[in-house]
């Protein structure tokens, strides 16, 4: 993340980096004696790279590193320079081979699973959902600047060992000004390069694919054998991903096809920018129209979006919708029951954090259930791409919520955790069970536990007052009501969307008390008012409550009217991000929805706002509430402050990952 | 069950005229000796047939074994003067598991269960009582004990953890009155309410570090707290100065901090303490002066109150003096609730804590 931290763990892999150096610099060794060999590269690495190398190796462990210098040296002498053709390429190879096996993992599978990690983070990150998978993102962002440029160091074996392969038929004189070359830019290189500690075994990986692809290459090479290929050589050792030589593009098309997708794409991108940041930021013109390449969803934006909400994605309502559906039955790559939801969302059939969350795993339980592993390549891979493309559909038809966001993450931590050797089959019916249990663990029965909590609080002769129409408050007036309680309900509500008119219906229905008022009359009718219970969309980890717009007006009168404000919250939504405002993360609703009021035709002054370049028109869906309003959070763990939202998220968080 | 033995403990209204009294007044008034000698002579010749050691009690009367055993063992820790009440009901649980008589781990657990059920019950108005049989139950058998294969290393296992439970909760004041040293400075004035054993701890080890301090001390009514509070104080030359309760806010201004002990800590951080707590709070948070909270952590609860109204009452006969009208009523409440936004810190045996750290603490313990 920041620059301090990772220049700091690179530290230790600096000094295995010495050992990988090196090996590349035979050549250089041919001029002088193996002792001053070893010295040059160091020295010159010192001032090439970070000042604080010199002081932060540590010297025993610089010895030990040069010892094993010399003694993987006493291997290579024999091999490379004045050999001729395919023997060394061979020679070279094998040579990689040992340095990588000298490094702690190189096995293949599970690195590579990193890289399509990786990859699909990549894939996915314009949106919302890759905030959801935290952790992986970390990683990804991280990696510009570690997984990169250690990359190079190490491809640089095979590479250097491809100079001199290709060098062997040109004259002497140019062999060795060649090499001298790509030792100055590895040790450049080396000097620049940032390894993050965590990265190694990834970079290993792919410095291994890397060798590999090069051997292939230099075997042909070595026959095909040319100037051509050798005006190529010195291009070879640019850094990243350009180790790939040009003239291995032309010929290993058939083999080399499949495994460069896979490895060396998301390098370039991730070469290109910077951290990414957290969220797609729909300000910036370019990466918006990138994003709309990519899009399945064609949506126009909306005209005259206000200033400050800029940031925030805002499309013409309606008109994309059509367009959908006539794309229903061609839309190969997105499965119809997540493609179903998708537009559902879109239309704004499911709303609530826990009907579109539910939807949501239930459109992927589907999709997993249909899901079968293309020929050569893993399920575990796959299907995280898989799911990564799903998300960023639905995504395009609606932002996630937290609470998607951690779901999504869960569905893809499980199936990173899939044993590797488990039957497709098998390790289908294991997602589909755990999502289940997600489902009713996290879901349903979080709503029992905070029903039942929350009743303890209800007493005779109380006046409950309420906001919207969120689920969980629901359940709870309506158990206290089938216990006997006698309270009454205040029902508060608000335009556009007028939902606290279904909850009245059906708590009316059920013989319950009611009051139904517009939240302008919330000042009014506070002062009768003994409990608020109010539902959330997410709490984030300073306790502030991320909710229905209107919620922090309702918490805020309640708070000065000294109400307790009790907010019912499952602990899945909980979220370790900090928020301030309502401002940098939200969702804007259709500005023309509040322009119209509904039944009333004499109430036109808006009709042509969209015309008038100085009305903006801002339909907010979500506000934050801060953490001083909020008396009380009722979740699954029981009744807690707000201010210990951070201890369950450290506690638990783990433990809902792993189920 | 009451009456199989004499039992003086929850039934002791039935003794008394006054009708309305909970257990937990009377625990308080044995605590402060205000009232209570004769009360607990009763409870004296009540457990006084029990020889000290449990075992033999068990033995000898296996019919009628568990629930009233547990509550003499803990009667009978009681009558230490010093001994807190959740901490004799901690030492009498630790005492069943010595003495059970189980041969697996479940029956054991069960036992111990009915133990501190029977004990919560002998008391319901006790938060103290309450949390410490919790607590003492979670800190015993959340353990990896439960998976030993012999019983016996088991249940030596789970004894281990019970006394050493045992021992932290009996050392806890003195690590209370160590910690806060820190904040009593010389030439202070100290406003105290209620008569709190681990406050006066904290007093007299200020004193013995030759501090220099004077103490404001509210009457305290009903309990008459200042008459031990007081008396102890001036034992150790300690300049006292008595209030009566409606004078706190006259006299805040010459006060530099607020020392209050407490029945229970609840889960928002707020503590629950004898009736007048609450006021005392709110006019030194408006006059920005420290209230300091000194509490063991066997009195954290799980208990969430949002306001005054929302806990378990305890009443308290009030004595005033003339003889009161039928129609009129009076409030008997004794204790009231204190929100956190109103405390400072909190003195406790895990260290000084702000009062959001409670919740942690609680969620960590209970969860």
């Amino acid at each position: 993340m920041d620059a301090r931290r990772t220049s700091r763990t690179v530290i230790d892999p600096k000094i295995r980096q010495v050992g990988f150096v090196t090996p590349g610099a035979p050549p250089d060794r041919t001029q002088s004696g193996p002792p001053e060999s070893s010295s040059p590269p160091v020295a010159d690495m010192s001032p090439a790279g970070n000042s604080l190398s010199p002081v932060m190796i540590p010297p025993p462990r610089h010895a030990s590193d040069n010892l094993l210098l010399h003694a993987s040296r006493a291997v290579p002498p024999i091999s490379p320079i004045r050999r001729p053709g395919d023997s060394i390429a061979v020679g070279s190879y094998n040579q990689s081979d040992v340095f990588l096996g000298t490094s702690p993992t190189t096995t293949i599978s599970p690195s590579s699973k990193i890289v399509d990690g990786e990859f699909s983070e990549e894939l996915m990150s314009p949106g919302w959902a890759a905030r959801g998978g935290n952790s992986g993102k970390v990683a990804a962002s991280s990696f510009p600047s570690g997984g990169v440029d250690l990359m190079p160091v190490k491809s640089n074996i095979p590479s250097s060992s491809l100079t001199t392969v290709s060098v062997v038929n040109l004259p002497p004189g140019v062999s060795e000004k060649a090499g001298k070359e790509s030792i100055e830019v590895q040790n450049d290189r080396a000097g620049s390069s940032k390894p993050l500690k965590e990265k190694t075994s990834k970079a290993e990986r792919r410095a291994l694919q890397e060798s590999q692809r090069a051997a292939k290459a230099a075997a042909r090479e070595g026959k095909a054998a040319g100037g051509a290929s050798a005006a190529a050589n010195p291009g070879n050792a640019k850094p990243a991903n350009a180790a790939k030589p040009p003239p291995q593009k032309k010929d290993s098309a058939s083999i080399a096809a499949s495994e460069k997708k896979g490895g060396e794409r998301p390098q370039e991108k991730d070469r290109k920018k910077e951290v990414p940041p957290p969220r797609m930021q729909f300000d910036d013109k370019s990466r918006v129209e990138k994003a709309k390449k990519r899009a399945v969803v064609k949506q126009t934006e909306a005209r005259n979006r206000v200033e400050l909400f800029r940031h925030l994605p805002q499309y013409e309502h309606g008109t994309q919708l059509p367009y959908l559906e006539t794309k229903f039955f061609q839309l190969d790559p997105m499965h119809p029951a997540v493609y179903k939801v998708g537009l559902r969302y879109l239309a704004g059939d499911i709303s609530g954090g826990n009907a579109r969350c539910i939807a949501m795993l239930q459109a992927f339980q589907q999709a997993i259930g249909d899901y079968s592993t293309p020929p050569e390549k893993a399920l575990i891979r796959d299907l995280t791409a898989k799911i990564s493309s799903y998300v960023s559909f639905l995504i395009q038809c609606r932002p996630l919520s937290i609470s998607m966001g951690n779901a999504i993450r869960f569905l893809k931590s499980r199936i990173a955790k899939l044993p590797i050797n488990l039957l497709e089959s098998e390790a289908k019916a294991t997602l589909q069970s755990d999502i289940d249990r997600f489902i009713n663990e996290k879901i349903i029965l979080a709503v029992k536990v905070i029903v039942r909590h929350a009743v303890s609080k209800i007493r005779d002769g109380d006046v409950l007052l309420t906001y919207g129409s969120p689920s969980a408050v629901e359940m709870i007036l309506l158990y206290a009501h089938e216990l006997g309680k006698q309270f009454r309900v205040v029902v508060v509500d608000s335009r556009p969307k007028l939902e606290g008119q279904l909850l009245l219906r059906r708590l009316v229905e059920r013989g319950i008390r009611c009051t139904y008022a517009h939240i302008n009359a919330i000042s009014y009718i506070m002062h009768e008012v003994s409990r608020v219970f109010l539902g959330a969309s997410s709490i984030l980890s300073n306790g502030t409550v991320y909710s229905r717009v209107g919620t922090a007006s309702v918490a805020m009168v309640a708070h000065a009217f000294r109400v307790p404000v009790l907010v019912c919250c499952e602990a899945y939504k909980f979220h370790e991000r900090v928020q301030l405002d309502s401002i940098c993360s939200n969702e804007l609703g259709d500005p023309d929805v509040i322009s119209k009021v509904p039944g009333r035709k004499d109430v036109n002054y808006l009709v042509d706002w969209a015309n008038n370049e100085n009305l903006q028109l801002l339909n907010l869906t979500y506000d934050a509430t801060p953490s001083d309003y909020v008396s009380m959070i009722i979740t699954d763990y029981g009744m807690v402050p707000p201010t210990s939202v951070p201890v369950i998220v450290r506690e638990y968080r783990r433990e809902q990952l792993w189920i | 069950m009451a009456d199989a033995l004499p039992n003086p403990n929850f039934n002791s209204s039935a003794h008394d005229n006054i009708p309305k009294v909970s257990a937990y007044y009377h625990t308080r008034a044995a605590h402060h000796g205000v009232v209570t000698s004769d009360w607990l002579a009763q409870a004296q010749a009540a457990v006084g047939h029990d020889p000290a050691d449990d075992i033999t009690a068990n033995s000898s009367s296996p019919d009628s074994r568990k629930p009233f055993s547990v509550i003499d063992e803990s009667n009978n820790w009681r009558r230490q003067p010093d001994l807190a009440e959740a901490v004799a009901a901690i030492r009498a649980l630790a005492a069943v598991i010595r003495s059970s008589e189980a041969t697996t781990m479940m029956e054991l657990e069960i036992e111990l269960k009915r133990a501190s059920d029977s004990l919560k019950s002998w008391d319901t108005t006790s938060i103290s009582l309450t949390a410490g049989c919790d607590l003492f139950m979670r800190f015993v058998t959340r353990t990896s004990a439960l998976e030993y294969e012999d019983f016996n290393s088991a249940k030596s296992r789970l004894l281990e953890r019970a006394e050493k439970f045992g021992e932290i909760s009996y050392k806890a004041r003195k690590t209370i009155a160590m910690l806060s040293q820190d904040f009593i400075f010389d030439g202070c004035t100290i406003l105290v309410h209620g008569f709190s054993r681990l406050v006066l701890e904290v007093l007299k080890l200020a004193a013995q570090n030759k501090k220099l301090f004077r103490v404001f001390c509210t009457e305290g009514r009903p309990d008459q707290t200042r008459l031990p509070l007081s008396n102890e104080l001036a034992k150790l030359d300690v300049p006292v100065k008595l209030l009566i309760d409606s004078a706190v806010a006259y006299s805040m201004d010459e006060a530099d901090m607020i020392f209050v002990g407490a029945d229970g800590v609840v889960e928002s951080g707020g503590i629950i303490n004898m009736m007048g707590t609450y006021q005392i709070a709110l006019v030194a948070h408006s006059m920005n002066k420290p209230v300091y909270v000194a509490a063991e952590s066997y009195k954290f609860a799980r208990l969430y109150p949002l306001d005054q109204k929302d806990l378990t009452p305890a009443f308290c006969p009030i004595d005033f003096g003339v003889p009161i009208p039928s129609k009129v009523e009076v409030e008997t409440s004794a204790r009231d609730y204190t929100p956190p936004q109103y405390l400072t810190l909190l003195f406790t045996d895990l260290g000084v804590l702000t009062p959001s750290v409670v919740s942690d603490e609680l969620i960590q313990l209970y969860l």
